[in-house]
């Protein structure tokens, strides 16, 4: 019993060390997925102190809009940037509606808040483009190759690539521009933030457009996989440990917190799985998480909190 | 904020005083079926076609028929978004209405058949579970107000199993070969194992389970273990999100699709249409014929879409899900029927329906009447018998359309049957339920 | 005028110190009680079965969750999961000792539950706030799996569902299909009535003084001396055994069969709803946030038929999903301290109603 956990997974993994890189990259690979869903949490809950729940359901919508745009015979160019108007046009209504009248509130009332907003965005994005399940093709190349014996898809390197570089692009803004300044400082303190002088308001709509943009990004390749359809937005669940294991507040916590969750859950069900009866990738990612969080409590990248009394 | 306060006074009142009254019931001489349906949802795709089936399929007897023989169908959607707490809802809310209660009741979803059994004999609605829910309802000693018919889970795995052996040429080739069962690992998706444990051990195959997550959007692990495992042959009892990509990453990993085999619920065009070319060539289970040549297309294509074609597709005319409900629904009416015979040219009740279930006896020239020859296969229930292990056909998918790809397949009743009674008895002596004679 | 506590002297420690110290409130408590008996008298078994019994049921799951995350701060999302463990062991313990008195059974069921929520209780001794709730998916989604993975709690059976079985209390059947539905929800609002008073008493003592002392700074708390350990403990403890007892009426008084669908985490969601929208720290709130979350969705579904509205049932759903959302919004913007609040803002209105000043 003892041997069948301890050793003879270990022992498994040194006999076939070609599989056992797959399962590492392919790892890497589904976590850079789950960063991408992860990263829009991060930006909303950094610039407001939401932790946005609606963002599954925002993954969905952008997709949804994006497929619906080309089924009624839009080009994909057009329909992407129709999709970031419709995304910031969103962002600019749960501004004027919804946070705008809950400044200063405690943090689990705006967690209240956006559930009911997914509970909005979920009911008129089916009602405008229909339940049914919908395939979404970019084209995005999907042929699968052959190196040194580790199947490779093409489709997941590009999802990778386009995840590396949407956080590169999103650390840069937040560290050297004038706005991602004002960014940081309304995470730090709203009303400091306001009395010295930066426009909440445009803060907000400028940070919940960015994230319908990476909501469009990852409803994208998430899409692609399953055909877009309800059961994306419940890629969210997938995306919180990540988020906890990362930090709320930090980009590069979102994709090295990715990257240890997809590694940690792929080796533990190929490996551990199937001596308790296998489907242990959901639990097992939480308790992973859960684990990193004893020793740091915020996070691997997540901001310290210093507490007096 | 006075008068914010007495809006939301008002509103709170309005909702207390408007969920207080009751929507009334008609009351005419009416064949009542309730419908619990899902179009909205996680499951709506595949919740669509079913609800679009049953509607299509009782419009069509009203129009054509004026009803069964004489007694008009009314019938009524609820939405439970396939969710087993909202089924309950609405089941209580259509049990009772129309002349005569509700006829029977399709639960379409495992979760609220479950639910459903205990009920069925308090409130007399007879539970037709048309290969889902629990399979060992199949036994009628214990369960004489619940029907499967016309195969279940059990002898759909067995009847697989032969498929496979017919494919290699002969059930002697099974030995030493790998079947893998990927499955959406919930009660549902449990449910084979046990039949395919049983057959790995008679036949000499080797059966490994992968489980796979609910809800399956990421597949990624289970896929790793079939390119590790190389299955010869792989069996999919999915579900939802989990069939699209699932089936997607079996075309990533370059697994032949021809030896993919999904169970009657994972091989509707919802399933295959999202991977695109990669679905080519996989296959499914079912128990009815894929397409519309058949006569009760061409009915429901005149009568209820006056011939319009374009519209009649636009609601899932033809899709195997809509077709599978079509045969649903054209057991229902039968059982009516069966029960008119004995009872009299009247609507139903339960108790008559229940009778009609039990008596049900399809035969290939009613099919024919019906205009569903070789679309489905003749049934004889009986009294301990409620799934009469009819058999199944595989179907392929070629890009376009699903395809009949195989003869009409028998389970092995020989392990199934035994192993249905074991675990009617068990349930049985569980709560306290003494059989019904059947003499 | 009609609220006036004025005149109501307290002459005694007791009087003082009662659990509703004004008179008005007693009658109303009392009357609230007495027309809860008296409702299978008036609904049918459909409003029985499909709301009032869900309401008693999410309502004490909601007091369970209150006292956690209202009166002791921690947030947790494995409501589900704790209620999974109740319903689980209550059919264990039911089905291979059927002598036991199905409410015994339904009390260690419930201590079952407690021990598990001890244990996940466990990293909230460093972990807090949002990290917190999100580890404690770890518990929802972990228990949902080894239920549905061990065969044991089950009993082996090929379905791995669990059906309620008949038991009768006092020769009356109270679990089971042949159980009324009058029975059951007299059977569920007797165990509400019993725990809520046993909530309202905990909260306004030594240990709820202890939990609102943690919500408030768990530092400041632990230096007058409060053990934020055993407290946070304790009330993980509580709040589960609430939770379990709750999960065990699910399937015995409710839905009669369940799989580990029927604790999925929407269930935790649900009940977190309820918290919020009916009033973190308020016992009244749970029944208030309850009674929002099961019923307005079933008004939300009726009210197009009773105005004589019919339309594509896809579409009135859709319109019902953006309602109740919009709904919870407008109520959050409105009064972000839940419809308890809103109670206690009326009944300061009817202190001087209708002379106002």
């Amino acid at each position: 019993m003892l041997y069948n956990f301890l050793i003879a997974p270990f022992l498994d993994m040194a006999g076939s060390p070609v599989f056992f890189a797959e399962v590492v990259i392919s790892g890497l690979l589904t976590g850079v997925m789950y960063s991408l869903v992860a990263l829009g949490f991060v930006l909303i809950f950094k610039a407001s102190g939401v932790f946005n729940f609606a963002q599954g359901v925002m993954v969905l919508f952008a997709a949804l809009t994006l497929v619906g745009l080309m089924e009624r015979g839009v080009p994909v160019w057009l329909a992407l940037i129709l999709t970031v108007a419709v995304m910031t046009a969103l962002a600019f209504a749960i501004e004027r509606i919804m946070l705008r009248h809950l400044v200063n509130q405690e943090g689990i009332i705006l967690f209240m808040a956006t559930i009911g907003l997914s509970y909005v965005l979920q009911g008129l994005g089916e009602t405008l483009w229909g339940s049914n399940v919908k395939r979404l093709d970019v084209g995005i190349p999907n042929a699968s190759f052959e190196i040194g014996g580790i199947l490779l898809n093409e489709f997941d390197l590009f999802a990778a690539a386009s995840g590396a570089v949407l956080v590169t692009v999103l650390a840069v803004f937040f560290h050297y521009t004038r706005i991602g300044r004002a960014l940081r400082a309304v995470a730090d303190d709203h009303q400091a933030a306001l009395s010295v002088g930066i426009p909440l308001k445009h803060i907000w709509i400028i940070v919940w457009s960015v994230a319908g943009v990476v909501g469009l990004v990852a409803g994208i390749m998430w899409g692609a996989k399953s055909g877009v359809q309800f059961s994306l937005s419940l890629i969210a669940l997938k995306a919180l440990p990540v988020l906890i294991l990362g930090g709320f507040t930090s980009v590069p916590g979102a994709i090295v917190g990715g990257l240890i969750i997809g590694v940690g859950e792929k080796v533990a069900e190929i490996y551990w799985g199937p001596l308790v009866g296998g489907a242990i990738e959901t639990w097992f990612a939480y308790m992973l998480a859960l684990a990193f969080l004893v020793f740091r409590p915020q996070g691997l990248f997540g901001e310290r909190i210093i507490e007096r009394v | 904020m006075r008068i914010r306060t007495l809006v939301l006074a008002a509103m709170t009142g309005a909702v207390g005083l408007a969920a207080a009254a009751q929507v009334p019931a008609q009351a005419q001489n009416d064949q009542f079926f309730p419908m619990l349906v899902y179009r909205t949802g996680p499951y709506a795709p595949s919740g669509i076609p079913v609800a679009n089936g049953f509607r299509d399929y009782y419009t069509m007897i009203n129009e054509r028929d004026g009803g069964i023989n004489g007694v008009k169908i009314t019938f009524e959607e609820c939405e439970t978004e396939y969710n087993t707490k909202l089924g309950v809802e609405c089941y209580e809310k259509l049990k009772n209405k129309g002349s005569t209660g509700a006829t029977l009741i399709n639960p379409f979803s495992t979760g609220i058949t479950y639910q459903l059994i205990p009920k069925a004999s308090v409130d007399q609605v007879p539970i037709l579970s048309m290969g889902y829910g629990r399979t060992a309802a199949a036994d009628g000693r214990y369960f004489p107000w619940v029907f499967n018919f016309p195969t279940t889970y059990w002898s759909q795995a067995s009847a697989f199993v032969s498929y496979v052996g017919q494919q290699e040429g002969g059930m002697d080739k099974l030995k030493g070969k790998k079947i893998a069962h990927v499955f959406h690992n919930s009660a549902y998706g449990k449910e084979a194992n046990p039949t395919l444990e049983a057959l790995a051990a008679k036949y000499g195959f080797e059966f490994t389970g992968l489980a796979v997550d609910h809800p399956g959007q990421e597949q990624k692990a289970t896929w790793l273990q079939v390119r590790r495992l190389k299955p010869d042959w792989i069996f999919m009892s999915g579900w939802g999100v989990m069939n699209q990509v699932a089936i997607k990453e079996a075309a990533a990993i370059n697994y032949p699709m021809d030896h993919f085999v999904g169970n009657w619920w994972s091989g509707s065009e919802a399933d295959v249409i999202p991977a695109g070319d990669g679905s080519k060539g996989y296959k499914s289970a079912a128990f009815h014929g894929a397409g519309t040549g058949w006569q009760v297309h061409k009915d429901i294509l005149k009568y209820v879409y006056g011939g319009d074609e374009a519209k009649a597709k636009a609601n899932n005319m033809g899709e195997v899900l809509y077709n599978r409900t079509v045969v649903n629904a054209m057991f229902g009416v039968e059982a009516v029927r069966t029960a008119q015979a004995k009872f009299g040219n009247k609507a139903m009740t339960g108790e008559q329906v229940r009778w009609g279930l039990e008596n049900f006896d399809l035969t290939e020239a009613r099919l024919k009447e019906l205009g569903m020859e070789g679309f489905t296969r003749p049934v004889k229930v009986s009294c301990e018998d409620h799934e009469t292990g009819g058999p199944i056909v595989i179907q392929q998918w070629d890009g376009k359309t699903w395809n009949v790809a195989s003869d009409w397949i028998s389970p092995i009743r020989e392990v199934v049957r035994p192993m249905v009674v074991a675990a009617a008895e068990a349930y049985a002596k569980e709560n306290n339920i003494t059989a019904q004679s059947c003499n | 005028m009609i609220y006036r506590e004025a005149g109501q002297f307290k002459t005694s420690y007791a009087g003082d110190q009662r659990v509703f110290p004004i008179l008005q409130d007693r009658w109303c408590v009392a009357a609230a009680i007495l027309f809860a008996y008296a409702i299978p008298l008036l609904a049918n078994e459909y409003w029985l079965q499909a709301v009032l019994i869900p309401f008693l049921i999410f309502a004490l799951a909601a007091i369970g969750l209150n006292l956690l995350t209202g009166y002791c701060g921690q947030v947790s999302l494995g409501t589900g999961g704790f209620m999974a463990v109740g319903g689980y062991m209550t059919y264990k313990i039911t089905t291979n000792i059927p002598d036991i008195n199905i409410i015994v059974v339904f009390l260690i069921a419930g201590l079952c539950a407690a021990l598990v929520g001890l244990v996940f209780g466990l990293p909230s001794l460093r972990i807090k706030g949002f990290y917190l709730a999100v580890a404690t998916l770890a518990a929802q989604f972990f228990i949902g799996w080894i239920l549905n993975k061990v065969g044991w709690f089950y009993n082996y059976n090929a379905s791995g569902t669990i059906t309620a079985p008949p038991r009768e209390m006092f020769g009356i059947v109270v679990t089971g299909p042949h159980a009324s539905a009058e029975v059951r929800y007299l059977v569920a609002l007797s165990l509400v009535i019993v725990f809520a008073l046993v909530a309202k008493n905990l909260v306004r003592g030594k240990v709820g003084r202890a939990w609102m002392a943690i919500r408030d700074k768990d530092i400041a708390a632990e230096i007058i001396g409060i053990r934020p350990l055993q407290t946070k403990l304790l009330a993980f403890t509580i709040s589960s055994f609430y939770c379990g007892v709750a999960g065990a009426m699910t399937v015995f008084l409710w839905l009669g069969s369940a799989e580990t669908e029927a604790f999925d985490i929407f269930l935790s969601f649900n009940i977190l709803f309820m918290v919020i929208i009916g009033g973190l720290g308020s016992i009244l709130g749970s029944f208030l946030g309850a009674a929002f979350i099961t019923l307005v969705p079933v008004f939300l579904t009726n009210a197009p038929l009773m105005i004589g509205l019919s339309m594509p049932i896809d579409m009135q759903k859709h319109i019902e999903v953006m309602l109740f959302g919009s709904l919870i919004i407008f109520f959050l913007i409105v009064e972000p301290n839940g419809l308890a609040r809103l109670w206690q803002i009326t009944k300061e209105k009817l202190r001087l109603w209708p002379f106002p000043y």
